[in-house]
């Protein structure tokens, strides 16, 4: 009789035949994914199949960890691992250590381009839809994981920068098969609620996958339907994502955008010291304007002034006075040159100068009329002769007693 | 106007921006231009105060539309 195995035996020896397969013991099978429990231990257990066969595998706890990529059920992967019996359940089963989406990076990158012509063409990320953002918001919603570094960076960002603002955190996993439709979710209810004046759609660095959420549809038709504005803050600056093309605003990190959401407290301080000296220097032009008006109301009254009218006339009177002196004076000196003149004339004329030169006025004496004629006068007459120094009283003779005193004189 | 204390911050800017308009123009009476810096005054001041006392404030948005504050 030929050897009879145990089921052990031969179960062991099945695994020896694999497990010596180079082809078998690093592999890269594909598949969608069903079945998929995620045990207490850390392990992942689920079958991979396609449409003409089945192949059940697990991945254990350590390369869990190390797995950015979380398949669910349904999604199309790629997994790389060893094949192995299972002796205890009589299985054959994949331990699987690696597990992608199906086509792998490059079939994501695919995905990306298709997705994004597509939303492209419809002019979902036209120059056009951007909005602008405010100013300075009074409220931010901030759609992430609270738990995520990037929730504490945009924190630290706003708390530094723009203290005044309320931050309205809509939470949401940012990573994983759920996390499109919460994503969406949490920006419908920041679009319901209502108080948010801009959005942040944030998530921290990460592998493709870990950012790709943020690639999907869904997320990119709810950015673009916000009433809110919003901006995108999602990985690291080389990461460019569809939310990214879409949003209003695409910042590099998840900080960039908690930083062109809002003013830099700095800035603000700038601005209110400009309209305080705005302030000061616009009244100081009204102060010297009203300076400038009142001196020349003060010129114009002094210059209307009773007392400078009073000065005026005082002034003219005074020219008027001077000339009138001055014209007196004129006509005085012209008085007495004329009198001058006038009294030595009448000096020449006066009797009293004819009788120094020897000539005598005769009166009668009986009527005092001045005889200015010989006819008739008859001797006996009384005459006065009024000499340069008096009078003597005389006589008329007649001519021959005359003629006889000359005889006897001589 | 409103008692500047009571205004937030948005407020106090804005009105801030229009008394330097106002004044700006330059056609106001003299007695007004000066009231309405004392005005500009107060709200500047204000908008400093509150720069400086200001504390982000953190809200978290629950599904049914409720907020509760987060600690900082």
């Amino acid at each position: 009789m030929t050897d009879i195995y145990s089921i052990t035996g031969i179960t062991a020896y099945l695994r020896t035949l694999l497990e010596n397969n180079e082809l078998l013991q690093d592999v890269w099978v594909k598949g969608e994914i069903s079945n998929m429990t995620r045990a207490t231990s850390g392990h992942w257990y689920f079958t991979v199949k396609d449409s003409g066969a089945q192949l059940k595998g697990v991945m254990f706890k350590a390369a869990v960890q190390r797995q950015s990529f979380e398949p669910q059920n349904g999604d199309s992967v790629h997994l790389h691992g060893r094949l192995s019996v299972y002796e205890a359940r009589g299985e054959y089963q994949l331990y699987a250590d690696e597990i992608q989406r199906a086509g792998g990076v490059g079939d994501l990158y695919a995905q990306f381009e298709a997705l994004k012509q597509r939303l492209a063409a419809e002019g979902l990320f036209d120059d056009s839809r951007k909005r602008p953002l405010p100013a300075r918001p009074r409220c931010l919603g901030v759609v992430t994981s609270p738990d995520a570094a990037a929730f504490q960076d945009v924190r630290r960002v706003l708390a530094q920068r723009f203290p005044l603002a309320l931050v309205l955190l809509s939470p949401t996993p940012v990573q994983g098969a759920e996390a499109p439709a919460q994503i969406v979710r949490a920006i419908e209810r920041l679009n319901h609620h209502g108080q948010a004046d801009v959005l942040l759609v944030c998530r921290g660095g990460g592998s493709i996958e870990d950012l790709w959420s943020f690639n999907d549809e869904r997320v990119a038709r709810a950015i673009a339907a916000s009433r809110i504005p919003v901006i995108s803050g999602v990985g690291h600056e080389t990461d460019f994502t569809i939310a990214d093309f879409v949003a209003d605003v695409r910042a590099p990190t998840p900080s960039a955008a908690a930083m062109l959401a809002t003013p830099d407290r700095a800035d603000l301080e700038t601005a209110l010291r400009g309209l305080d000296d705005a302030l000061t220097w616009h009244l100081d032009t009204h102060l010297s304007a009203a300076r400038a008006d009142l001196n020349g109301l003060r010129q114009s009254l002094r210059y209307h002034s009773p007392a400078r009218q009073v000065n005026t006339a005082r002034q003219r009177l005074d020219d008027l006075e001077a000339r009138a002196r001055q014209s007196l004076a004129h006509r005085l000196a012209l008085h007495r040159e004329r009198l001058h003149a006038r009294s030595a004339a009448l000096h020449a004329a006066s009797p009293a100068a004819i009788l120094a030169r020897g000539y005598a006025i005769i009166t009668r004496s009986d009527d005092g009329q001045p005889v200015t004629s010989a006819r008739g006068l008859k001797p006996g007459t009384g005459i006065t002769l009024r000499l340069r120094d008096g009078e003597a009283p005389a006589r008329i003779e007649d001519k021959d007693s005359h003629e006889r005193y000359k005889r006897t004189l001589f | 106007m409103s008692a500047t204390n009571e205004l937030s911050f948005e407020q106090a800017y804005a009105e801030l921006e229009d008394v330097v308009r106002r004044l700006e123009a330059g056609t106001l009476p003299l007695a007004e231009a000066v009231t309405l810096y004392e005005r500009g005054q107060q709200l500047s001041a204000r908008c400093q105060a509150l720069l400086d006392s200001a504390e982000l404030r953190i809200q978290a948005l629950a599904e049914d539309g409720s907020t509760t504050p987060l600690q900082p």
